[in-house]
């Protein structure tokens, strides 16, 4: 039994950094995902890490990485606007193979928005926010202990596959307060960054012979190699020919793709014999799986897809719902973003029918359960 | 016996961006001898840069680097600097690179004064991208995109660190390339954020434009326009009227050093938890 504490999914998306052993934060104080930064201020120097409130939200990416480079695991929090900062940087991760963790809290948008409201529409952002194709993986937990864990597997996966992760909750998950229980150390598995064996005269940060992911070394290991966010050759350094930058970008893309099976991850409620999908996740997810059993209570076939992972996009699990039910509901607050990737899954298979909402207020069950005995 | 460059070379990685006439290797070349005066472990050197001709630098040099983005190389920097206190952390950049996308982080690296070696590669144009001016460009001068004389008041890199803070502020040029080699050193002895300003001639899209008939006449131009700092200082500003101060152009020891300030906070943290168990 580990250590049961009352906490704020923020909170909780700090602690479980921790537990996968971050040891670098640094960050730029925005609403409504302060709360990382301000238990991170507290909680690093207890343990011999590094807390950094940088001059602006570019810099807390660029430190980010920095320290990453340097050995650590490390993270940053944002939201909206800083999350659109950060993008330029992000895409250097991306390229540059250094891994790290971006917490985006989604408030509405865009711009200043509303920084205290919770918001879903920067999904998209996710997934295409930085120029040029980028591999991307991005976790949408619901609940705190959820933000706990989901924040470990963000961590683990940055450093297996050698990419930043993005955690992407809205500001509802992030500020609410549950019982949650941090395991032992040693219960949930923590992954870190493969190491080169092979001598440093023989070493290729960015080899694609022997699997998608080289080996990473970190700096002042003996390992002097050459980083550059220009494409480049195996041994780091800048290349504008073809086909490598062609054959790379797609090594980027397949360490991504060709791993879905250990990427995504996703919650069914009642799916077996559903005739009405739901598909939300975050805090619509939360309403949807009350709209569901609700739904249930009325003899009505109702169930719930739930995503975890939603990016790489559940393409085949949302294909095969597609097959097999009359309607997918999908609420979310926007005005219509992740639809489109159910809507493309789906091919005109069933009815795919949206509730969007961008008022600062979360959809509730009731709207869910409306739409669902309307679809059915 | 003349200097082994070669041993700080990564070998195949020459010949070098830069165009003739440019100055920028007479620079690499003092830092190569600077490190070397320090007997500094390659391995223990992490060099960054962001973008722009000088942000190429790092990938000819045997040791840990980084080629990140426009004007951010200094937050990559901190970044390293505080994961790895021990390690000797230096910044290449650009005019533009420093004082224009990445002025923000260079008012506040000078503001913590980290422990961390900036040379600012000051040529008062944008090179890379064909000669745009820069937050440096002298006023009235020709820029790629100041057609009619540049209307734009420029910046003094020196004056700028020293007002944000930062602990050690040089200026030394391509032309005085051995008094460069002490001010890199004594820069990098220096304990908190040190700035060199180096003055670089970019004959291809400055000169060109700006009556420099040759890459030497720029260099000359450099001899004649600075002026050490005592001397400078001496003269007064009638005769000085044009000429510029180069040398260490102020420094302040015993200033906290980030690292160690908030290293420090760690230990006490540990000791009080220590004296509480």
């Amino acid at each position: 039994m580990g250590k049961i504490k009352l906490l704020q999914g923020n909170e909780a998306c700090a602690e479980g950094a921790v537990y996968a052993g971050c040891t670098f934060f640094a960050g730029y104080p925005i609403t409504p995902s302060t709360e990382v930064a301000e238990f991170m201020s507290k909680r690093l120097p207890q343990i011999n890490g590094a807390f950094m409130q940088m001059e602006d939200e570019i810099g807390a990416m660029a430190a980010v990485i920095g320290a990453s480079l340097a050995g650590s695991k490390a993270l940053t929090a944002t939201s909206g606007p800083g999350f659109s900062l950060k993008q330029e940087n992000m895409g250097f991760a991306m390229l540059t193979e250094v891994p790290c963790v971006i917490l985006n809290v989604m408030r509405g948008g865009p711009s200043t928005g509303v920084p205290t409201g919770p918001g879903q529409s920067d999904i998209m952002q996710c997934k295409w926010g930085t120029h040029g194709d980028h591999p991307v993986i991005c976790l949408t937990p619901a609940y705190v202990q959820e933000i706990f864990t989901e924040t470990v597997r963000a961590f683990n996966l940055s450093e297996k596959y050698r990419t930043p992760v993005i955690l992407a909750f809205d500001e509802i998950v992030g500020h609410m307060r549950e019982r949650i229980e941090i395991p032992d150390p040693g219960v949930l598995p923590v992954i870190s960054r493969t190491k080169p064996t092979c001598p440093p005269s023989e070493y290729l940060p960015y080899d694609d012979t022997k699997g998608d992911v080289p080996p990473m070394a970190n700096f002042f290991e003996g390992y002097r190699y050459h980083v550059t966010g220009l494409n480049h050759g195996p041994d780091g350094f800048p290349v504008n020919a073809s086909p490598r930058i062609h054959t790379d970008e797609q090594r980027l893309m397949r360490k991504v793709e060709a791993n879905r099976a250990d990427i995504i991850k996703f919650e069914e409620t009642l799916m077996d014999d559903a005739e009405v999908a739901i598909f939300a996740y975050g805090v619509s997810g939360r309403s949807a799986k009350t709209a569901v059993e609700a739904a249930r209570k009325e003899g009505i076939k109702a169930g719930l897809f739930r995503p975890l992972t939603m990016w790489p996009f559940p393409d085949e699990q949302v294909s095969k719902i597609a097959s097999r039910v009359k309607a997918i509901v999908v609420p979310e607050l926007s005005l219509g973003q992740i639809i489109l990737e159910v809507e493309r899954c789906a091919k005109g298979r069933c009815k795919v029918e949206g509730i969007f909402r961008v008022d600062g207020d979360p959809i509730n069950p009731a709207q869910i359960l409306a739409k669902v005995k309307e679809v059915k | 016996m003349a200097f082994n460059y070669d041993q700080y070379i990564r070998g195949g990685k020459l010949p070098h961006i830069w165009c003739p006439g440019c100055t920028y290797g007479i620079v690499f070349k003092s830092l190569l001898r600077a490190v070397d005066t320090m007997k500094i472990a390659r391995d223990d050197v992490a060099l960054v840069s962001g973008i722009g001709c000088a942000s190429r630098l790092p990938g000819y040099v045997d040791f840990n680097t980084l080629h990140t983005t426009h004007g951010r190389a200094l937050a990559f920097a901190t970044g390293i600097k505080m994961a790895k206190p021990d390690k000797r952390v230096i910044v290449v950049s650009g005019d533009g690179d420093a004082t224009a996308i990445g002025g923000n982080h260079f008012i506040h690296a000078c503001r913590r004064n980290i422990d961390i070696t900036l040379l600012v590669f000051n040529n008062y144009i944008y090179g890379m991208t064909g000669g745009q001016y820069s937050p440096t460009t002298p006023s009235g001068k020709i820029a790629a995109t100041m057609p009619y004389g540049n209307i734009d008041p420029s910046f003094n890199i020196p004056e700028l660190a020293k007002g944000a803070g930062a602990s050690f502020v040089a200026r030394g040029t391509a032309y005085h390339a051995a008094g460069l080699d002490k001010l890199i050193i004594e820069a990098m002895q220096h304990k908190g954020l040190s700035v060199v300003e180096i003055m670089n001639a970019c004959p291809t899209t400055y000169g060109r434009r700006n009556k420099f008939k040759s890459p030497t006449d720029m260099l000359l131009w450099m001899k004649d326009t600075f002026i050490p700092v005592v001397a400078f200082d001496k003269l007064g500003p009638e005769k000085t009227a044009g000429k510029l101060p180069m040398g260490v152009l102020y420094k302040k020891e015993g200033l906290p050093e980030y690292c160690e300030t908030y290293y420090g906070m760690v230990e006490r943290l540990k000791k009080q938890k220590e004296g509480r168990a």
